[in-house]
């Protein structure tokens, strides 16, 4: 196989990479393709942005604007973000509670992952081109042929981020990650408003974005008890490196097939 | 390029695991018909047991080299049938403590397969390695921002174009 083409940009405040492979690697095809993904990528952070005051997200915190006022996709992310909530007993929660008490609109956990794999659409549609689409240390992949070689998913040393732990073969499904290595503490157990304790990092692997992420960040946020949780997730996949550096691997049979 | 070939440590390898693999440690739990849920627990090379404060590839690397020319033994795993095809793997065991684990056997990607689970197979080939001679597409991490983004293995395999 040859070398894939690559590029990056840097959107939602994230590095947003591509790799293709096959027959619209690097041409113009390609190229539309991936500048499509972008595209769509920052239109997400003009309605969700956190950081930015005209955003939707943020009229909506502020009560300038109502929820039958906003947008489609909004109302979606929102009932992913409740789903996420109810499905880890509370330790995920796109509302969380700031320093005062109040509550804050802030559906970051949900966003990146669900809009990499909404985005991921434009490249599924390039005929006989495999795809590795990452974002901000989360990725989608998938090959057109499933006789194609997987593509190979290195997952970082949370004690160590220029060194591996894991290496995951991918043909269809997506990676996420998450942990304190580059941001330090920044996830927090909504039920408690605390940092978790005794993780490094959790990796999950299901077959897409937007709940490889949400499982991911809710477990973390979970603590030494998000291993057991996710022993229970159906369809995933992953490693969970505990701070004594200790790795625990878990993988959960899919539902039947319907 | 220049962190990308420090990377290139000799001494890797390291632990584990994969589907419907289960080490001693939770032995009890292996059943002769696929379970519903496989789970490995692996000590990584830097057993906490006997050095709770070190971790780093320093260690790891002395700890790997040190023990591969001690009293390794390689065990073949049995073809475990999983709902994704069979997996059989090799592994390396020195003083009690996985030190390499080679995946002989494993599902190959198939249409059927493929359509059925909505993705194929991903197989957590774990040790430390180094991004170059593991021929690594992408990296899944802790969240990197733009500004962290210059530091991440990532980076190096973007701009090595690998």
């Amino acid at each position: 196989m040859s070398t894939p083409w690559r590029a990056v940009a840097q959107v939602m405040g994230l590095p947003v990479s591509v790799a293709l492979r096959g027959r619209h690697a690097g041409d113009r095809t390609g190229q539309d393709a991936w500048a499509a993904v972008v595209a769509e990528l920052r239109e997400v952070d003009r309605v969700f942005s956190t950081y930015r005051a005209d955003s939707v997200v943020s009229r909506l915190d502020s009560g300038e604007l109502t929820l039958a006022e906003a947008p489609r996709e909004v109302h979606e992310v929102l009932a992913l973000g409740e789903q996420a909530r109810v499905e880890s007993a509370g330790a995920f929660d796109v509302r969380r509670r700031t320093a005062t008490r109040t509550l804050r609109l802030d559906p970051s956990g949900v966003v990146k992952g669900w809009a990499v794999q909404r985005a991921s659409a434009h490249l599924t549609a390039l005929p006989d081109t495999d795809f590795c689409l990452g974002g901000g240390g989360d990725l989608a992949a998938h090959v057109a042929d499933p006789g194609d070689p997987a593509w190979q998913v290195g997952i970082e040393d949370p004690r160590d981020p220029s060194r591996l732990v894991a290496r995951v073969p991918l043909r269809r499904g997506a990676v996420a990650t998450s942990g304190s290595a580059h941001r330090g503490a920044h996830v927090v157990d909504a039920r408690t408003g605390r940092a978790p304790v005794g993780v490094a990092s959790v990796t999950v692997v299901a077959g897409d974005l937007t709940w490889a992420d949400i499982d991911a960040t809710a477990a973390y946020a979970m603590g030494l008890d998000g291993l057991d949780w996710l022993r229970a997730r159906p369809g995933r996949c992953g490693l969970v490196v505990l701070d004594d550096g200790t790795t625990h691997a878990f993988a959960v049979r899919p539902p039947e097939a319907a | 390029m220049t962190r990308i070939s420090l990377w290139a440590l000799s001494t890797l390898s390291v632990l584990v695991l994969l589907f419907g693999y289960h080490t001693s440690t939770e032995g009890a739990a292996t059943a002769a018909a696929p379970p519903a849920a496989y789970s490995g627990t692996l000590a990584g090379t830097t057993d906490p047991t006997t050095d709770p404060t070190s971790s780093g590839s320093t260690s790891d690397g002395s700890t790997s080299s040190g023990t591969s020319a001690g009293t390794s033994t390689t065990y073949t795993g049995d073809s475990a049938q999983t709902q994704w095809g069979p997996v059989q793997v090799e592994v390396s065991v020195a003083d009690g403590t996985i030190t390499a684990v080679q995946v002989l056997q494993y599902p190959s990607g198939n249409g059927k397969d493929a359509e059925i689970n909505g993705y194929a197979l991903p197989i957590l080939v774990q040790s430390t390695l180094d991004a170059q001679s593991a021929d690594i597409d992408m990296v899944s991490g802790a969240t990197v921002t733009s500004v962290g983004y210059a530091q991440s293995l990532q980076s190096a395999l973007d701009q090595a174009g690998l």
